[in-house]
C-alpha cells in the first residue's frame, strides 16, 4: 500500500515536470513578447517587470496586416472544407452503394494516392495551374479539394458502410431522386464523420505553408503562415516583434482548440486509424 | 434506367474525382515525363534529355547529403517521438489527477503550424538556451543551431515536442482498448506493473505502434516547414533535408527537370520504406 502511494506521488511529480517542459517554450515566447527590446536583451528568462510593453503587439499586428491575412486564411480554409465535405461525402456514398469494378477501382486509386508525397507532384501542378490562370485563392481552394480528397473520401467511405440501406429504399419509394435521398436522408446521418473530416482538413489547410508559397504571388492574398515567413525575413533581428507576431498567429488555433478540444481529439483518433 | 444510374454516378463521384485528377494524378504522370527533360521552369521549349537527370542525381553530393541527413533524422525522431508519445500515454492513463489537463497540454504543439513552431524553437535554441547556458555556465547550451549536430538535435527536439502529443492520442486509444478482464486477471495473479506493461500492454498496443511509426516515418521524410524556419538548412547546407533540396534545385537553381527526378526518387524511397514497414509490423503483430 505504501509502495502504491509513493508511486502515485512519483507519477504526479513526473506529470508536473513534463507539463512544465512542454509548456516552457510558450512561456518563453509570451514573456519575451511583452518586453521592450532593451528588456529582452538584458534578460530572456525572467518576467518583463519594468520593461513591460504592449507595443510589440500593436506593431506586429499592423506589420503582419493581421486582419487581412487572417481573413485570407479563414476564407481559404472554410471554403476548401465546405467543398471537401460536399463532394467527398457524395462521392463516398455513391462508391459504397454502387458495387461495380469501376467504383472499386476509383476507391483503390484514392487509397493509393495517400502514399504520394506533395513534393512529387508540386512542380507540374504549379505549371498546370499557371496555364489555367489559377494561381490565386480560387485555384488554391480547388487544389485543397484535390489534395483533401483521398483521406476524406476514405473516412466517409468507412462510415457510410454502416448506414442502413433500408431508410434510403423507403425514401426512394416515396419518390425521392438520388440527390434528395442523399441530402435529406443520408447526409444528416453522417454528421459525426463530417465533424472529423472538417477538423482533420482544417488542421492542415490552416497551417499549410508550402502550397501557398508556391501558388500565391500577391501580398494581398497571403495567408497567416506565408505572411509570417516574410515577416521573419524582414525583421529577423527583431525578436521582440517576431515573438509578438508568433503569439498573434497562434491565438486563433489555441482558441479553436479550447472550444473544440473533444472533437479534435476524437477526430485525430479516427483519422489515424485509416 | 441504366443510363440514369450512370448519370447519377458521375454527378456524385465526378467533381471530387476531377479535382483529384487535375491536382494529383495528371501532375504525377506529367512529372515522370518532366524528369526526362531539361525543363527550367520558364522556357516554353522543353528538351528531352533521356536519363541525364537521373545520372546527375546520383552524382549530386548535396542530394546525398540531404538524403542521409533525412534518413538519420527519420530513424532518430521516429524513436524519440513514439517513445515519448507512449510514455505520455501511460502517464495520462494511469489514473493521475489532472490527466485531462496534461493531455491537453501535451497535444497543443501539434495543432500549430510547422513554420510557426520552427520560429518558436529558433528563439528557444538561440536565445533561451544561450541565456540559461550563460547564467549557469553550461557551455553545451550555447551556440545551438550554428553547427550540423546542434541543428540535427534541434530538429529532433522540435519534432518530438510537436508530435509526441499526437502519438500519445493514438496510444491512449490502444491502451484503453485493452479489456479490463485481462488486467483484472493479471492483478489477481499478482503481476507487477512492469510485467503488465511487458506482457499485456505492449503486445496489445502493437497495432497502434504500426500506425504511429508509419505516421512519424512519412512525416519525417516529407518535413519541410520546420526545416525551413528552424535552421533554413544551415549552417551552409548541413541541415538541408530532401524536401528542401528538391525545392532549392527547382526554385534556387531553375533546374526543374532535375528537381522532378529527385522528387520521383524521393517518392519511390518513401513508398518502399513505408510499405516495408507496414509489412514487417503486420507480420510481427500476428506472431505476437
Amino acid at each position: 500500500m505504501v509502495e502504491k502511494k509513493t508511486n502515485k506521488v512519483l507519477l504526479g511529480i513526473i506529470g508536473i515536470l513534463s507539463a512544465v517542459i512542454f509548456l516552457a517554450p510558450f512561456y518563453l515566447v509570451v514573456v519575451n513578447s511583452l518586453k521592450t527590446q532593451k528588456g529582452f536583451l538584458i534578460d530572456v528568462i525572467g518576467l518583463p517587470g519594468k520593461y513591460f510593453t504592449l507595443n510589440n503587439y500593436v506593431e506586429s499586428f499592423i506589420k503582419l496586416n493581421f486582419i487581412r491575412s487572417a481573413t485570407n486564411s479563414l476564407f481559404i480554409t472554410v471554403a476548401s472544407i465546405t467543398l471537401i465535405i460536399v463532394f467527398a461525402s457524395m462521392a463516398a456514398w455513391m462508391l459504397v452503394r454502387t458495387k461495380t469494378n469501376l467504383s472499386m477501382f476509383i476507391f483503390l486509386m484514392f487509397s493509393t494516392a495517400m502514399l504520394i508525397p506533395f513534393q512529387a507532384v508540386m512542380l507540374p501542378l504549379v505549371r498546370i495551374m499557371g496555364k489555367l490562370n489559377l494561381l490565386n485563392p480560387g485555384g488554391i481552394i480547388f487544389m485543397y479539394l484535390g489534395f483533401g480528397a483521398p483521406l476524406s473520401v476514405m473516412l466517409y467511405h468507412g462510415f457510410t458502410k454502416s448506414v442502413p440501406v433500408e431508410i434510403e429504399e423507403a425514401a426512394i419509394i416515396d419518390g425521392c431522386n438520388k440527390f434528395e435521398v442523399f441530402w435529406r436522408v443520408v447526409f444528416p446521418l453522417l454528421k459525426p464523420i463530417t465533424v472529423t473530416v472538417s477538423i482533420l482538413n482544417a488542421m492542415w489547410i490552416w497551417n499549410d505553408f508550402l502550397l501557398p508559397q508556391l501558388v500565391i504571388n500577391r501580398p494581398q492574398w497571403q495567408t497567416i503562415p506565408l505572411k509570417m515567413f516574410y515577416f521573419f525575413g524582414q525583421f529577423s533581428k527583431r525578436w521582440d516583434l517576431g515573438l509578438a507576431g508568433l503569439v498573434i498567429a497562434m491565438l486563433p488555433i489555441i482558441i479553436f482548440y479550447l472550444a473544440m478540444q473533444k472533437h479534435i481529439i476524437k477526430g485525430v483518433m479516427q483519422g489515424s486509424i485509416k | 434506367m441504366q443510363k440514369g444510374t450512370k448519370m447519377w454516378f458521375w454527378l456524385f463521384v465526378g467533381p471530387i474525382l476531377f479535382a483529384f485528377m487535375v491536382v494529383q494524378f495528371i501532375p504525377a504522370i506529367m512529372g515522370i515525363g518532366y524528369s526526362f527533360t531539361s525543363w527550367n521552369g520558364i522556357a516554353s521549349k522543353i528538351n528531352y534529355v533521356g536519363f541525364d537527370n537521373y545520372v546527375r542525381v546520383f552524382k549530386d553530393a548535396e542530394f546525398f547529403r540531404a538524403f542521409w541527413f533525412t534518413a538519420k533524422f527519420a530513424v532518430v525522431s521516429i524513436g524519440t517521438i513514439n517513445l515519448v508519445g507512449f510514455l505520455l500515454a501511460l502517464l495520462v492513463t494511469s489514473g493521475l489527477r489532472g490527466s485531462n489537463f496534461l493531455r491537453g497540454a501535451f497535444f497543443i504543439p501539434n495543432l500549430i503550424g510547422g513554420l510557426i513552431l520552427g520560429f518558436i524553437w529558433q528563439f528557444i535554441f538561440t536565445k533561451g538556451f544561450d541565456a540559461v547556458g550563460a547564467k549557469l555556465g553550461i557551455e553545451f547550451l550555447r551556440g545551438w543551431l550554428s553547427t550540423e549536430s546542434t541543428g540535427f538535435w534541434g530538429l529532433v527536439i522540435l519534432m518530438t515536442w510537436q508530435m509526441a502529443g499526437y502519438m500519445m492520442i493514438i496510444y491512449i486509444s490502444g491502451i484503453q482498448n485493452i479489456p479490463d478482464s485481462i488486467l483484472e486477471a493479471a492483478a489477481i495473479d499478482g503481476a507487477s506493473s512492469l510485467q503488465v506493461l511487458k506482457d499485456i500492454t505492449l503486445p496489445l498496443v502493437a497495432p497502434a505502434f504500426t500506425v504511429g511509426v508509419f505516421l512519424t516515418l512519412s512525416n519525417s521524410f516529407k518535413l519541410y516547414d520546420q526545416n525551413l524556419s528552424l535552421t533554413g538548412g544551415g549552417p551552409g547546407n548541413a541541415t538541408q533535408m530532401m524536401s528542401m533540396n528538391i525545392y532549392n534545385t527547382a526554385f534556387g537553381f531553375s533546374r526543374f527537370g532535375l528537381a522532378q527526378a529527385k522528387a520521383l526518387i524521393f517518392l519511390v524511397v518513401l513508398a518502399a520504406v513505408a510499405l516495408t514497414q507496414i509489412y514487417l509490423s503486420k507480420k510481427k503483430e500476428v506472431e505476437m
